[in-house]
């Protein structure tokens, strides 16, 4: 392919077309633009006159550079132009595809895969053998090499891991490679490893490699933690650069067990800095709800962090049973508890009762003996339903009777009475020390200090239970803490206090450790290798590469340490693991994670990752040929005089409109039609499509506006024409509809709003214009096109109009509703059947709100109607009478805008006694 | 050998198009009331002009029996004089008043000729004479001759380019009209004239143009022909052309006017692109006028 600058051209050998160009503007200037021929008789006259100016023999050279441009347009767009055209590499022999497949290819994986495709087609067409390999999922043996087209086959099955390579395992593999040359193309995730030095030099010595990479910024996310009363979180990325910010959202499940986003923070990147930190501030509700933190809309199982138990703060309740003494704080009983949990929990004080209300996760009574009969209930439930009642003995339960002769619900354990002292001045032997935790007991793994001894406890009653509930006991045997699980609950006693009087426990770290232990108190962020020993767990959720959380299904448990151990790895995939009674969550970024950039060494090319599309641009050139012919033919026009002087203007408005996008007036005129409708009052009507009949329509309640104006609070504008199949109808309170039998039925979307307009308190008035004639019924034309219009309507049952409606009332006492005819028949929503008229009271309380449709065949508008000069336009009946008819006409319009603005205030009652005195004059 | 049934087709598709054409020219001429015009004294006519006492030698049967009843003398109803004038119509058959500038507009040899008819109606109607000097026939005064006068104008022939008045039997003392655009050599007309003003002939030269002859609204490379294409003149921009062409236009018109004055006679100048009644109307009072 012949190449220009960017170009390349299919058949460049039209392109000496181009040499003919200046023949062209030669010929085309020689030749004048064609005469038009006229006919005009007044030529006689013409004879003998000569032009003045001569030049216009030749075409004028704009015209001319048009005609040649858009000749040299076409030739060249014949040529075949083609952007980008695609260069063909050389080569042979193998090619090795290496692919980080991590969870940092996984934000571009589908470009990162077309580009890989490319390579396989490349490779296909040459003829290459190729070998793809992941280096998250080494291939046991040989590297695989086969035909290209194969692997174009596999290509979708290979998919990016959320974990690194394992250097020792790329080591192994890199030093495992055949011997044989090829070459590499090696798709980069763009992070710096240690790993990629040795593999690099290992891939140059069997031929040349080249390094694809994407351009694209790799974020991360650090694991959430706690900073100064809030969450604290670091979002990384590799490359240092501009300003940047971005979003981090919090996911969880909202009350009703649903996952939504709980909350979203920016964050941003300063300039030439690689982290940037975001303190959420979440009430607590919100934050133990979270399940994990992401940057939002990168995919990518880096820029997704879970969260495990260590975010959710657990609610304890410390009980004690004594006052505190004032002063003697280290002898509190709660002191040491208080200290130990403050750092990981929330503490509660007050009433038993009270915090039951507030659910808390572990009550703590320390040296409580009895509980009340009224809490013990509630509390027995509280436990039942999960909660963990923690109970440490002292002096007030070693002297009570509870749970001596039978087992107390609230109590693990029967207890002996008294108590014994051991090691103290008036007892034999020495403090007795701590026995190592056994194997099923909770706190299995961790360290007994030499130095925790016990002087005082309380004794467990012998029973057959005792053993299993026993989960430490001091080196003599007898239980130091027992256990006792209610239904989902459980009950545990530390036959010890909680201050330092019986024991040295609550001084040593392991007081802190057993709590944990227990999860009354959180642990800490990252456990140790020591805090899990000898734990396996189970996996509940993992993360794929781009940060989707997925159900584990049948994935192995792993063992403790290796979840203490680090990073997350084929044995291990990221996700969140279950324990006894606690989760730990293992993300991809640890919170020491650094990530940067790649820096690859001098030799080693790097390719962007974009396949460039080759652009054909004939058809763009061919375009604008035809436009700038189509110019041409106007123009030609022009000159030779056929464009009319009134073809001009209109020819110059097309031009126009070629340019000038269209479809804005519409939008304007919604626009138009909400600031007219609401910025004040307007009655509006419904167009019938019947010219005349829409004219009496917008006069009557041009006529009516203005009554209103002049003799009520409401002032109305202009009344509106509404459309209803184009036209919002919310705008309006009031909507009159002259019925005509020719007009045409709404469209569904049309019957839709006007179901949703009379729901929401809006109000038609439906005129058959036919004062009624053969009574309300099927038998006039407009009355039967009624029930047809109005059938799909979602109209309430109808009456005819009580003597007691409030439309008698709103603004003017009025029995009958003449129009311009004064039938009898107006019809609106019927009563409720078990309405009465209260003792005293002239009304009944009728329907609440306004009656969504009022029906009658007075021809209103012809009655309010008035012309542009505020005349009548339509005679109503004779002499004073019909003045008389008109002006009832008049007040049941205001009677009635009065009603639809007010709704059943003149139901009220409020008004009883004036409307009483008037009725009664 | 013609049928009789094939004259009658040719007679039916000849006097097709005249209903329309004199239907019209009637409806044009219904808006003009008028009487007929009495030379106001007695003589030959229709109307009453006075009575007189019966002289010796008046027939008897002159006597108005009915008036002499009332007196002792015989009295003679003597009629108002009623002379009917001649008009001759020249109406330019030449090809350039076939020209219409716009598709919406009548030529300016449909409006003459409907001007033509309208005006022979009227003046028929008046009890005056008409002649078309195309058909050389003397002036009459009966409906026939307006049928005559619309199936003249179907006729076709061949046509010069522009037209030149040919009156040779006008009667003296006659009235003339001429309807042309005047487009043509102004030579003949001025001949015509001479002529027509030696017999005493009182006329109006009537000039009919279309609006774009009067706009010239033209632009660019263009070649103008005449109807008959024996006249052509190209130019480069026919723009430049519009103001010397309105000048010679103004000038032809102003030597029209004063032609016409010179020998008595009235000229006007009338566009297309207006209403004919309004010609129809100045075309009648300017014929009416007494001379």
């Amino acid at each position: 392919m012949f190449t220009l600058g960017g170009i390349g051209f299919t058949a460049p050998w039209l392109l000496l077309g181009l040499l003919a160009l200046p023949i062209l503007w030669i010929l085309l200037r020689a030749v004048p633009p064609a005469p038009i021929r006229r006919m005009f008789p007044g030529v006689a006259l013409l004879l003998g006159l000569t032009d003045d100016e001569t030049q216009t023999d030749k075409t004028p050279w704009w015209l001319l550079l048009l005609r040649t441009l858009a000749v040299a347009l076409i030739i060249l767009g014949f040529a075949g132009p083609v952007l980008n055209p695609r260069e063909e590499a050389a080569g042979s022999g193998p090619i090795l595809i290496v692919m980080d497949g991590t969870w940092a290819d996984a934000r571009d994986w589908t470009r990162r895969a077309d580009r890989v495709e490319a390579a396989l087609d490349e490779a296909a067409r040459l003829g290459r053998p190729v070998a793809l390999v992941s280096l998250t999922d080494l291939p046991a043996g040989d590297l695989p090499f086969r035909a290209a087209d194969a692997w174009a086959a596999d290509l979708p099955s290979v998919q990016p891991e959320p974990w690194a390579p394992d250097a020792e395992a790329l080591a192994d593999w890199a030093a495992a490679l055949p011997d044989e040359a090829f070459d590499t193309f090696w798709m980069s995730d763009g992070l710096a490893r240690d790993s990629r030095e040795a593999l690099l030099a290992e891939l140059q010595a069997h031929g040349t490699v080249t390094v694809f990479e994407s351009p694209s910024p790799v974020f991360g996310l650090r694991p959430a933690g706690f900073a100064e009363g809030g969450v604290a979180l670091t979002a990384l990325r590799a490359a240092a650069g501009n300003a940047l910010t971005v979003s981090v959202s919090a996911h969880g499940l909202d009350p009703s067990g649903v996952e939504r986003e709980l909350a979203r923070e920016e964050v941003t990147f300063g300039a030439e800095a690689t982290e940037a930190d975001l303190t959420l501030d979440l009430p607590p509700e919100l934050r133990n709800r979270v399940s994990r933190f992401e940057i939002a809309g990168v995919r990518s199982a880096g820029a997704v962090t879970l969260t495990d138990d260590a975010l959710q703060r657990r609610e304890v309740a410390l009980i004690a049973g004594r006052d505190d003494r004032e002063g003697l704080e280290l002898l509190a009983p709660t002191h040491y508890l208080e200290k130990a949990l403050e750092p990981t929990a929330d503490l509660i004080d007050g009433d038993l009762l009270d915090i039951l209300l507030a659910n808390p996760d572990v009550i703590v009574l320390a040296d409580v003996a009895t509980v009340s009969e009224g809490e013990r209930e509630p509390l027995l439930e509280w436990v039942e339903n999960g909660g963990m009642l923690l109970r440490f003995a002292g002096p007030r339960l070693a002297a009570s009777d509870v749970s001596r002769a039978e087992e107390d619900p609230l109590m693990p354990v029967r207890l002996r009475a008294g108590g014994r002292n051991i090691g103290g001045a008036m007892s034999w032997g020495e403090p007795k020390q701590l026995r190592p935790f056994a194997e099923t007991s909770p706190f299995y793994g961790l360290e007994v200090p030499e130095d925790v001894t016990v002087s005082s406890q309380v004794m467990a009653q012998p029973d057959p239970q005792l053993s299993e509930r026993v989960i430490a006991s001091l080196a003599d045997g007898t239980p130091l803490v027992t256990r006792k699980r209610v239904e989902q609950g459980q009950v545990v006693l530390f036959h010890v206090t909680a201050n330092a009087e019986w024991s040295s426990l609550p001084l040593s770290g392991l007081f802190v450790q057993m709590l944990e232990r227990l999860a009354v108190s959180t642990r800490p962020a990252q456990p140790t290798e020591e805090d899990l020993a000898g734990t396996v767990w189970a996996p509940d959720a993992v993360l794929d590469a781009f940060g989707t959380v997925q159900d584990a299904g049948t994935l192995p448990g792993v063992p403790g340490e290796r979840i203490a151990g680090g990073a997350p790895g084929a044995d291990m995939p990221p996700g969140l693991y279950t324990g006894e009674d606690r989760r730990i969550a293992v993300n991809v970024i640890g919170p020491e994670t650094q990530i940067a950039p790649t820096a690859w060494p001098s030799g080693v090319p790097v390719v962007g990752l974009d396949v460039v599309e080759e652009t054909m641009l004939k058809g763009w050139l061919l375009a604008v040929a035809l436009g700038l012919l189509f110019l041409d033919i106007l123009a030609s026009l022009w000159i030779s005089g056929r464009l009319s002087r009134a073809g001009r203007g209109a020819a110059a408005m097309l031009a126009l409109a070629l340019l000038l996008p269209g479809g804005m007036a519409e939008a304007q005129e919604g626009d138009e039609l909400a600031l007219a409708a609401t910025s004040e009052v307007v009655l509006a009507h419904v167009v019938t499509g019947d010219a005349e009949l829409d004219r009496i329509a917008e006069a009557g309640l041009r006529g009516l506006s203005q009554v209103l104006w002049s003799r009520t609070s409401i002032e109305p504008a202009d009344p509106i024409a509404v459309d209803l199949e184009m036209d919002e109808l919310a705008f309006f309170p009031f909507l009159y509809w002259p019925v005509t039998p020719e007009q045409p039925i709404p469209s569904d979307e049309a019957y839709a709003k006007l179901n949703r307009y009379l729901r929401h308190g809006g109000m038609i008035l439906f005129d058959t214009r036919d004062a009624d004639l053969a009574g309300y019924g099927a038998s006039t034309e407009a009355g039967r096109k009624l029930q047809r219009l109005a059938a799909p309507l979602d109209i309430p049952p109808l009456e005819p109009i009580p003597e007691d409606h409030v439309l008698t009332r709103t603004f003017y006492l009025l029995q009958d509703f003449p129009g311009r005819y004064a039938g009898r028949g107006v019809w609106v929503e019927a009563a409720p059947a078990d309405a009465e008229a209260i003792e005293g009271m002239p009304f009944r309380d009728l329907n609440d709100n306004v009656t969504p449709v009022v029906i009658g065949g007075n021809d209103w508008a012809a009655a309010w109607a008035v012309n542009e000069n505020g005349s009548r336009m339509f005679p109503v009946g004779r002499g004073f009478a019909g003045e008389r008819q008109r002006e009832m006409a008049m007040r049941f319009g205001v009677n009635l805008i009065m009603h639809v603005l007010t709704g059943n205030y003149k139901s009220d009652q409020v008004h009883v006694p004036a409307l009483l005195d008037r009725l009664g004059q | 050998m013609t049928t009789a049934a094939e004259y009658r087709q040719r007679a039916e598709t000849l006097s097709g198009p005249l209903p329309p054409l004199l239907a019209e020219a009637e409806h044009l001429a219904q808006a003009v009331l008028l009487g007929f015009h009495g030379r106001r004294r007695a003589g030959m006519g229709d109307e009453f002009w006075q009575y007189r006492p019966a002289r010796a030698g008046d027939p008897a049967r002159q006597i108005d029996w009915r008036r002499s009843g009332r007196s002792d003398t015989h009295f003679v109803q003597e009629k108002e004089w009623q002379a009917a004038q001649s008009v001759f119509v020249w109406l330019d058959e030449a090809q350039s008043m076939a020209f219409s500038g716009d598709k919406g507009r009548v030529t300016k040899a449909d409006r003459g000729k409907l001007l033509a008819l309208a005006l022979s109606i009227l003046l028929i109607r008046a009890g005056e004479r008409v002649a078309l000097t195309s058909l050389g026939t003397p002036p009459r005064s009966s409906e026939l001759q307006l049928l005559r006068i619309a199936q003249s104008f179907e006729l076709d022939g061949a046509r010069p380019d522009y037209g030149a008045p040919e009156v040779r039997n006008l009667l003296p003392h006659s009235r003339a009209l001429f309807i042309s655009d005047f487009m043509g050599d102004l030579e003949p007309l001025e001949a015509q004239l001479a002529k027509a003003a030696d017999r005493g002939v009182r006329g109006v030269m009537y000039q009919i143009l279309d609006p774009v002859e009067e706009a010239f609204p033209f632009d660019g490379r263009t070649i103008f022909e005449s109807v008959g294409k024996t006249v052509r003149h190209e130019t480069l921009k026919a723009g430049d052309l519009r103001e010397r062409y309105l000048e010679r236009l103004a000038e032809r018109k102003a030597r029209l006017d004063e032609l016409a004055h010179a020998v008595g006679w009235r000229y006007e100048c009338h566009h297309t692109g207006d209403s004919a009644q309004s010609a129809l109307l100045w075309l009648y009072g300017a014929l009416e006028k007494r001379g």
